[in-house]
């Protein structure tokens, strides 16, 4: 495990850095805000209502449709370590398993999902 | 105490106060923020078990694909703190206390069962390459070959659910049109 | 020039000090981690001048000139003014989340150096799950990108947020999948391993005919829309989204998201050198000559195509990556396999 004790420290030493770079650009910068220049920007005018909006849920398709093949990916870590030592058989599983999801992919092409707008 | 305790109960106690800090939020963003320190946590956890692959697939599973699809159904229904404070569909008092109880419970008898000593036969060492992509791999492709390919089954009913849910609300929005 | 040797004189200098080993090896790899940090900086500083000076050639202009020879200060100088930036938090954000996106977004670029192979024996740790790791950490990327368009309450940035992650998401399993046609003939998910299964020029991937060079350019395209650069730069469109997600972020906070933009880009084209290319491999020159001088040919390229080509419309851009690239880094994932198993190139 001893390997992954780099990634604990990189992790702590990344957060670590990036506030002390905050805190440094702090001892040296300006600090004058006001109401004017807090506000959002929205083209130089006031803003008009909240930007927390309802959403097209195409977005969600996608994600949805998405998450289904992350998923197969990452099943498909394991095979691809270890085909050299599992031969065809295992080339043959994989095939049924891609086969499979494509047939997937092309049925919500054919349906039309796979369309933005 | 060795640098690898240490690690642990820092991680466990990570994981447990990242998963309060997620149900006390009211902002559903924020709770989405701490949800992701809670699963970091639990991924270094998975490590310390030598489960690599398992903390490997823990963040690109749940950070990255299902945690996004979350937010993006958060944006989508525009869930806002102030909303929750007067919803209607409450739970009764009943299931307030009922549920956390056996919940509780529950917890309990787990860790009765694993506090209690081995049985005899129970293996508690584990082969060196234990947890490793590779040992996932042979297990994978050759015992649980079957329960492997209904996978890909499974997934594909979720892409048919998908297409099913994004057709109904296309026609929702044409008869309004 | 070994550089190796150094890092092993100051490891068994401090060795010497008497201090725990546990100790030693948490000093060291903070260390390490700083130095990276360092080393991304500069190169950060290196890209951005590099940028300015390669679109400026590219549309048969100078670029900047003035500051020291071809205004090679300039970034210097760009970065100083930055730090002395106010640091404006506009009163209507979420406060939180708008403070940790940038956060979230530079350690996420950060941490995958932990195992980017920069030369021989130049690796702060050869994880066994390497790539796979990469992959990981890089998601979040676009938890920051999301939560830096939510957390700023703004139109512009919610709307380049949900697109950068709606792009990234969609580029990023043809890119996995990409990779994973290089895994299946290293056998290894480490870096190192990877780098040393391709030592000879007609080993590396890329030259492994049909698979090598369709799995290469599947994951530079998918590369190029994972860090939103032209012709995939949508989500910071400026004509029509001002810059997209980071438009209220200012001093260190902006600095921070440009920052991880350009590292960002380093890391996706040393990952191509390292699977495609041979890493760190090559003749007469020191190792981490050869990685850097592959790392910034890709990094080139990339320049090249923002430079080149228009922007692609958003459903264009879509269904690009689902109906084409998915299909065929599919369809070339089946022919690396039975490539492998054939014994084509299996040298």
């Amino acid at each position: 495990m001893e390997q992954y004790l780099a990634v604990l420290i990189f992790l702590f030493a990344g957060i670590g850095l990036v506030l002390f770079t905050f805190f440094f650009s702090r001892l040296i910068r300006p600090a004058n805000p006001y109401k004017a220049k807090n506000q959002n920007y929205e083209c130089a005018e006031k803003p008009i209502g909240d930007s927390w909006i309802k959403f097209n849920n195409r977005f969600y398709i996608f994600a949805l449709i998405f998450v289904v093949f992350d998923v197969e990916a990452v099943f498909l870590f394991p095979w691809a370590v270890a085909f050299g030592r599992l031969g065809l058989y295992a080339l043959i599983e994989m095939i049924i398993f891609i086969v499979i999801l494509i047939f997937g992919l092309f049925y919500a092409w054919k349906r039309g999902v796979l369309k933005w707008v | 105490m060795t640098l690898e305790v240490v690690i642990f109960y820092f991680a466990a106690a990570v994981a447990v106060a990242g998963a309060v800090m997620m149900i006390l939020q009211r902002n559903p963003v924020a709770s989405v923020m701490y949800l992701v320190i809670s699963l970091v946590a639990q991924a270094i956890l998975y490590v310390q078990l030598q489960a690599l692959f398992i903390g490997a697939l823990l963040i690109i599973v749940y950070a990255g694909a299902i945690l996004v699809l979350f937010l993006f159904v958060i944006m989508i229904l525009n869930l806002r703190g102030e909303e929750f404070r007067n919803e209607k569909h409450r739970p009764g008092r009943a299931a307030k206390i009922i549920i956390p109880v056996v919940f509780f419970l529950e917890v309990v008898a787990i860790i009765k069962q694993l506090a209690a000593p081995p049985a005899a036969g129970r293996a508690t060492e584990v082969a060196a390459d234990f947890g490793s992509v590779e040992m996932v791999a042979g297990r994978l492709f050759r015992e649980y070959l079957f329960p492997f390919e209904l996978t890909s089954i499974l997934l594909l009913v979720a892409i048919v659910g998908a297409v099913v849910m994004a057709k109904r609300d296309k026609g929702k929005k044409e008869e309004e049109a | 020039m070994e550089i190796t040797g150094i890092f092993k004189y100051l490891y068994e200098l401090l060795q010497s000090t008497g201090l725990p080993q546990v100790l030693v090896d948490i000093i060291a790899l903070a260390s390490a981690a700083v130095m990276i940090f360092g080393v991304l900086a500069v190169i950060a500083l290196f890209l951005v001048w590099w940028e300015r000076k390669v679109s400026a050639h590219i549309q048969q202009r100078f670029g900047p000139m003035r500051t020291g020879w071809h205004g090679w200060r300039q970034t210097i100088a760009d970065a100083v003014k930055l730090l002395q930036k106010e640091d404006i938090t506009p009163s209507t954000v979420d406060r939180p989340v708008f403070f940790w996106a940038p956060v979230i977004a530079f350690v996420a670029a950060f941490m995958v150096y932990v195992t980017i192979p920069f030369g021989d024996g130049l690796i702060v740790s050869d994880l066994n799950i390497g790539i796979l790791f990469i992959i990981a950490i890089t998601t979040f990327t676009i938890i920051s990108l999301l939560m830096a368009g939510w957390g700023s309450n703004n139109k512009y940035a919610l709307l380049g947020g949900m697109r950068s992650a709606a792009q990234v998401v969609s580029y990023e399993v043809p890119m996995v999948v990409s990779v994973l046609a290089v895994i299946v003939f290293a056998g290894s998910l480490s870096m190192v391993d990877i780098v040393q299964s391709q030592a000879k020029i007609y080993k590396w991937y890329f030259f492994r005919l049909p698979f090598g060079p369709i799995a290469f350019f599947t994951y530079i395209i998918a590369a190029t829309a994972e860090t939103n650069r032209t012709p995939f730069d949508l989500p910071e469109a400026e004509q029509e989204l001002v810059a997209g997600f980071n438009v209220e972020y200012s001093g260190m906070k902006f600095a921070m998201f440009f920052l991880a933009e350009f590292v960002n880009m380093f890391t996706v084209s040393a990952i191509g050198a390292t699977l495609f290319f041979g890493g760190w491999q090559g003749p007469l020159l020191p190792s981490w000559v050869w990685f850097l001088v592959k790392t910034f040919a890709l990094v080139f390229v990339l320049m090249w195509f923002r430079w080149t080509y228009p922007r692609l419309r958003v459903d264009q851009l879509m269904e690009f990556s689902w109906k084409f690239l998915l299909p065929v880094s599919f369809a070339n994932l089946i022919l690396a396999g039975w490539m492998k198993y054939s014994g084509w190139f299996n040298w």
